[in-house]
């Protein structure tokens, strides 16, 4: 299978004040790959993860996302094969109640209506949370509206899943629950995220940036034990590697 | 801060109230939509100096607040605190129009008893009106001011009663129903959505402010309220671009469609005739003048 790959060739982006947001990122994920996206802050992870739903477009080089090139003309068709997570789950939870939000991106994909609100039930069941959907999701803990963002996103079944800080501002049980959850699914999956032993547990694999550029891509546990590595990228060894867990 | 959080609580609780369970609550939101537009329209649709006619369409706030068990204190607070804009709106009218439009005649045997049991005449002195041998001259500032502060408590009201019966969101589909345009609903509902958000951001900011002033009733500097101001701008705008990303990555075209069952059945058609037969005689007839006259025929 691999039309579900994800492909950045030579990729450059300038942000208009002149900073270089990225700077020659070759990397090809494959379909069903877990692949965590970490690197300190400013390392130019959420600029990529933008260019991979087509919300930048690219300076130089390019992008391809399953079959498509990611162009302006492609844009509605990359979009519906990926699914974005924001890290904050206000930003992505607009609609008046959860099924509203849910729902969403199902009517605008033309699914049927008689089919719509049994896909809305089975995708909030998937994370765990059939039962909020009347509630309004302003009045949702952050565990709550963390699940229903990504309720919402899976709800359309997309091929790739991206996501951005998914554990931030998580209480334990609820970023275990979340990390379960994702354990559980065989989505192409791209995580940007400081939680590198949540990176651990869910990822195989691991692209280290650092300013802009790919320093390091390999296995998960071989990087991670890398400390030269880790320290250059403004990282730390996981908890879990440093006998701390 | 204590208030803007007491505020965001507040409208949670208006939230709440949406969801009760009586009869008005169950109603398709359309035709409560519908009655409270009319309500409103044959309200705001009389003469300036116009009072004792107003008085009857109290019916309809009473009977809707009995029916759906809301809780009155708590909606004339909200009135009340939306109060200073009718009466910043209405006060300047007595400056402006004094020309003496109505003369009550207190030498009246029955009028001069009223006045002393509820002491109208101190009220008379407090309010400025004319007193001369005995016949209060009222000026139709005074009258058009009243007007506005009844009219006002009976839009609000009504508004009020709409929203706490059927919540905001209902209203939006509603008026999407109604076809109103798509913009328009789009930016009621985000108002309405990210209102709890930006309060959320601005206690924080002013949260963040106050622990580092370390005085506690210290106000806020007019200095320091602009860049506040200017900042609490920008991380809205930073946030209305990323709210637009996630819609974009849900394949959003500038419409929003929900699904929601909604009936329009029998009750919902007698709920809108009811009210606006009752509305259309309140309209048509002075149901207080004509009662004036029939009891002073009695006795």
């Amino acid at each position: 299978m691999s039309h579900h790959i994800v492909q950045a060739d030579n990729l450059h982006y300038t942000y208009p004040d002149g900073t270089i947001g990225l700077d020659n990122i070759n990397f090809k994920i494959h379909h069903g790959e877990s692949v965590a996206l970490v690197g300190s802050n400013g390392a130019g992870k959420s600029t990529l993860l933008l260019h991979l739903i087509g919300c930048l477009i690219p300076t130089k080089g390019d992008i391809r996302i399953g079959d498509y090139p990611l162009n302006k003309k492609n844009l509605k068709a990359v979009r519906r094969s990926t699914g974005m997570v924001f890290q904050d789950p206000d930003d992505q939870l607009f609609m008046p109640t959860v099924f509203d939000d849910v729902a969403f991106g199902l009517i605008n994909l033309g699914v049927p209506e008689s089919e719509i609100e049994n896909q809305v039930i089975k995708a909030l069941e998937i994370v765990g949370v059939p039962h909020l959907a009347k509630r309004s999701p302003h009045k949702l803990s952050g565990g709550e509206k963390r699940a229903v963002a990504i309720a919402t996103v899976i709800a359309t079944m997309p091929d790739i899943l991206i996501m951005d800080e998914p554990s931030s501002n998580l209480d334990p049980a609820s970023r275990r629950r979340l990390i379960n959850l994702l354990k559980t699914f065989t989505h192409t999956k791209i995580i940007a995220t400081h939680d590198l032993d949540m990176a651990l547990e869910i990822c195989e694999r691991t692209i280290v940036l650092n300013k802009g550029d790919i320093i390091a891509d390999g296995n998960t546990k071989e990087l991670f034990h890398n400390e030269k590595l880790l320290a250059m990228s403004g990282l730390e060894k996981p908890l879990t590697m440093q006998g701390l867990r | 801060m204590g208030n803007l959080q007491n505020n965001l609580f507040d409208i949670f609780y208006m939230d709440t109230l949406a969801y009760s369970k009586t009869w008005i609550h169950s109603l398709d939101p359309r035709a409560k939509v519908l009655t409270t537009l009319l309500f409103v329209g044959i309200v705001v649709s009389f003469g300036k100096y116009e009072i004792s006619i107003l008085i009857p369409f109290m019916l309809y706030p009473v009977v809707m607040i009995t029916w759906a068990n809301l809780p009155i204190i708590y909606l004339i607070k909200k009135m009340v605190l939306l109060m200073p804009f009718a009466f910043f709106i209405g006060i300047f009218n007595p400056l402006i129009d004094r020309d003496i439009i109505l003369k009550i005649n207190l030498t009246f045997i029955s009028l001069i008893d009223i006045a002393r049991f509820i002491d109208l005449t101190k009220f008379i002195e407090i309010m400025g009106l004319q007193n001369s041998t005995g016949v209060i001259e009222i000026s139709g500032g005074w009258l058009s001011f009243f007007s506005i502060m009844i009219r006002f408590s009976l839009t609000v009201s009504a508004a009020l009663i709409l929203i706490c019966t059927t919540g905001f969101d209902s209203i939006c589909l509603a008026l999407q129903k109604f076809r109103v345009p798509g913009p328009f609903i789009v930016q009621l509902m985000f108002l309405y959505r990210y209102m709890f958000v930006l309060i959320d951001e601005a206690s924080r900011m002013v949260r963040a402010r106050s622990l580092r002033t370390f005085d506690v009733d210290s106000k806020m500097r007019f200095s320091l309220f602009v860049p506040m101001i200017g900042q609490l701008l920008l991380r809205t705008l930073d946030r209305a671009q990323r709210i637009h990303l996630a819609m974009c990555c849900r394949g959003f075209d500038g419409h929003i469609q929900m699904i929601r069952k909604m009936k329009f059945g029998v009750s919902e058609v007698l709920f809108i005739l009811g009210w606006s037969s009752v509305f259309i005689i309140f309209r048509l007839y002075n149901i207080p003048f004509n009662l004036g006259i029939f009891i002073s025929k009695l006795y």
